[in-house]
């Protein structure tokens, strides 16, 4: 931490800041820069590409990390042309910034974008841009069970960002477990770099893939996609149990085994199918949350109905002028959804934003239009999915009363159920209140549905005030505008 | 540091021969006393994992042990104290030569007065 950097925060100007550089990010600052705009690109991330091209770190000199990755030549296509448009001075890469504050009305500039640098995230700097777009995707929901806070138990994500970033495996003898399309991919990745995968378990029924078979149908890149990951897992002799549910993970200092059990039709655990299964690590995943706290804090419409999403028009602005959103922000999709709305995003931007040396092109949708046909064909797609991957309806009554649900404040399933059955708690904030769940560090982020699902209340808005833990000194010398 | 993990799989593949990677040289960093080996570019837990640690936090409340959770800076729960400084995320944090790493305990603030031997 330099002197320089605490005292006087930089300010760096753009006519578009683009917070995250993952696919919708690149594709969004690319469409933009394209016409002109001058984008600053934001990410927390040492290197462009977010968690579906996540780079392995470039002193591991992996020269072959395609071998970790699907559609390699996508990426390659992104990097290539963001090294230009970077060469150029058009677009600025701010790597390791994360943006903990978006504030509107920032001295005379519409808004000014705060971010803590490095990965200690002691010092704060600020973009300055007439245009904000919220491309920051998601992170996994993993749903409480009995032992789910033992090390070794794992988000799948987040063994494959290890994986890829890193290069190293979180163990030898691994089971994949839980409900999603993510859980392919992980269970692929792991094998393939040298984990034995003893199991692969997904509580979906086939049923629900039956029913939706004209969709998948329609989508014929995503069948051969699955059918690839699918090969690699026989190629690899992966045991899969379909229709099952880790109940139990066991362990003192890590986890040693786990039970799986059968599912009915209606989600419950069938009596008498547990079975326990050696292993060091279980990858587990329910599925896939956006971020929206800064979107929430700039005061977008966020639709919480079920899992929140931001709300966007069909040029992918938000409700609020300046702010457009786009990939998982708005919904989980995957990365080829991503790259569309993203697209979509910049060619809207670079005709809305008349910036001081912008001339304002037309807003002409046929710009965008193969873009639109892919967002809705894929949009259709993940819903079918998100119907086909629910977690099991009954999931909660798995939790037990000793099953630590909030694993930041060590928050007991039982104390959350004595909030409700006895303390009258109707809502996730009272339940929050008494208990303090939710309330660590990771600002309820990981155990919200837990949390829910155990209370038996809907999640409801999060109102988180910033999206990083932000240290008191950077508070204090945060100026008020230029 | 309690638990050993991994280092390359059973088939005798390993993520750095999948990727082809022929890293700079390694260099050393101390783990509660301890030499360990570290890749450049590699954050922490990444070191740890290599090294087959996979949990370095003991909680506020029960002291339950903890490790890596989400991999991606979302849960807070692979803090560690790094050359003093605590509750740093290992997921995000990269490894430096010479990096001291200590296992955390509570708000990890408490230990930072004792000696590296404590933690063995
Ligand atoms: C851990 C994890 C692993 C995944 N692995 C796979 C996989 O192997 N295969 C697959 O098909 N899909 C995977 N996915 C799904 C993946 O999210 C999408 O397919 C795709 O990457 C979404 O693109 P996006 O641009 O919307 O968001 P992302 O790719 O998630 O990019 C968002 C970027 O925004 C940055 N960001 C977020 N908030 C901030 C902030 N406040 N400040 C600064 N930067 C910020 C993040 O660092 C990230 O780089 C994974 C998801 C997760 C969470
Ligand atoms: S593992 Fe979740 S923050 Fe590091």
């Amino acid at each position: 931490m330099t002197t320089s950097s605490t005292t006087t925060p930089t300010m760096t100007r753009a006519d578009l800041a683009v917070i995250g550089a993952g696919p919708a990010g690149l594709a969004a600052a690319l469409t933009a820069a394209d016409r002109g705009v001058r984008v600053v690109l934001l990410d927390a991330g040492a290197q462009a590409g977010g968690q579906f091209y996540r780079q392995p770190a470039a002193g591991l000199g992996a020269r072959r990390p395609q071998a970790l990755h699907h559609a390699w030549g996508t990426w390659e296509a992104l990097r290539d042309r963001v090294a230009t448009h970077v060469a150029a001075g058009r677009i600025t890469h701010l790597a390791d910034r994360h943006v903990w504050f978006v504030e509107p009305e920032f001295g005379e500039f519409r808004f000014g974008v705060h971010a803590l640098l490095g990965p200690d995230q002691q010092a704060s700097e600020t973009v300055t841009a007439d245009g904000v777009l919220l491309a920051t995707g998601g992170y996994e929901k993993v749903l409480p069970f009995p032992g789910w806070t033992l090390p070794g138990v794992v988000a799948a994500g987040g063994a494959q960002a290890m994986l890829k970033g890193g290069l190293v495996l979180p163990g030898r003898t691994v089971v994949v477990a839980g409900t999603g399309p993510l859980l392919m991919p992980v269970a692929a990745g792991l094998a393939a770099a040298g984990a034995e995968v003893v199991a692969y378990v997904e509580s979906v029924r086939p049923a629900g893939f039956v029913r939706h078979a004209a969709t998948l149908a329609a989508h014929p890149g995503k069948v051969v996609e699955a059918a690839g990951y699918a090969a690699q897992l026989l190629r690899h002799k992966v045991p899969v149990l379909v229709r099952h549910a880790v109940v139990a993970a066991h362990g003192t200092d890590r986890v040693e085994a786990v039970t799986v059990a059968a599912l009915d039709t209606a989600g419950r655990v069938r009596p008498g199918t547990e079975r326990r299964i050696a292993c060091d690590t279980l990858a587990v995943g329910h599925g896939m949350l956006a971020h929206t706290d800064l979107a929430e804090s700039l005061g977008c419409t966020i639709d919480d109905t079920g899992d929140p999403f931001v709300v966007t028009d069909a040029e992918q602005r938000t409700d609020v002028d300046g702010v457009w959103a786009a990939g998982e922000a708005t919904g989980i999709g995957g990365a080829v959804l991503a790259l569309a709305e993203g697209e979509i995003a910049g060619y809207s931007i670079a005709a809305r934003l008349k910036g001081v040396h912008l001339q304002g092109v037309e807003a002409r949708p046929a710009d965008w239009a193969a873009a639109a046909r892919t967002r809705s064909r894929l949009r259709h797609f993940s819903a079918a999915l998100a119907t086909a991957y629910a977690p099991p309806a009954h999931w909660a009554e798995q939790v037990t009363d000793d099953t630590v649900v909030c694993r930041c404040e060590e928050v007991p399933a039982g104390a959350i159920r004595t909030a409700t059955a006895e303390l009258g708690a109707t809502d996730l904030r009272t339940v929050k209140l008494l208990t303090r769940a939710g309330m660590g560090w990771c600002q309820g982020r990981i155990c919200a549905p837990g949390v829910s699902g155990v209370a038996g209340c809907p999640p409801g808005p999060a109102k988180r005030p910033f999206a990083r833990p932000v240290p008191l000194e950077v508070l204090a010398r945060e100026p008020e505008g230029p | 540091m309690r638990s050993r993990g991994v280092g390359g799989g059973p088939g005798g593949a390993t993520p750095q021969e999948l990727a082809r990677a022929h890293p700079e040289p390694a260099f050393t960093v101390t783990v509660d006393g301890r030499e360990i080996d570290a890749l450049p570019g590699q954050t922490v837990a990444a070191v740890l994992w290599t090294a087959g640690i996979t949990s370095w936090r003991g909680t506020r409340g029960s002291g339950a042990p903890r490790g890596v959770f989400c991999g991606i800076g979302v849960c807070f729960d692979c803090l560690i104290t790094v050359n003093d400084r605590p509750n740093q995320r290992a997921c995000l944090v990269p490894a430096h030569p010479g990096d001291t790493i200590r296992a955390q305990e509570g708000t990890g603030h408490d230990d930072l007065v004792h000696d590296d031997a404590d933690h063995d």
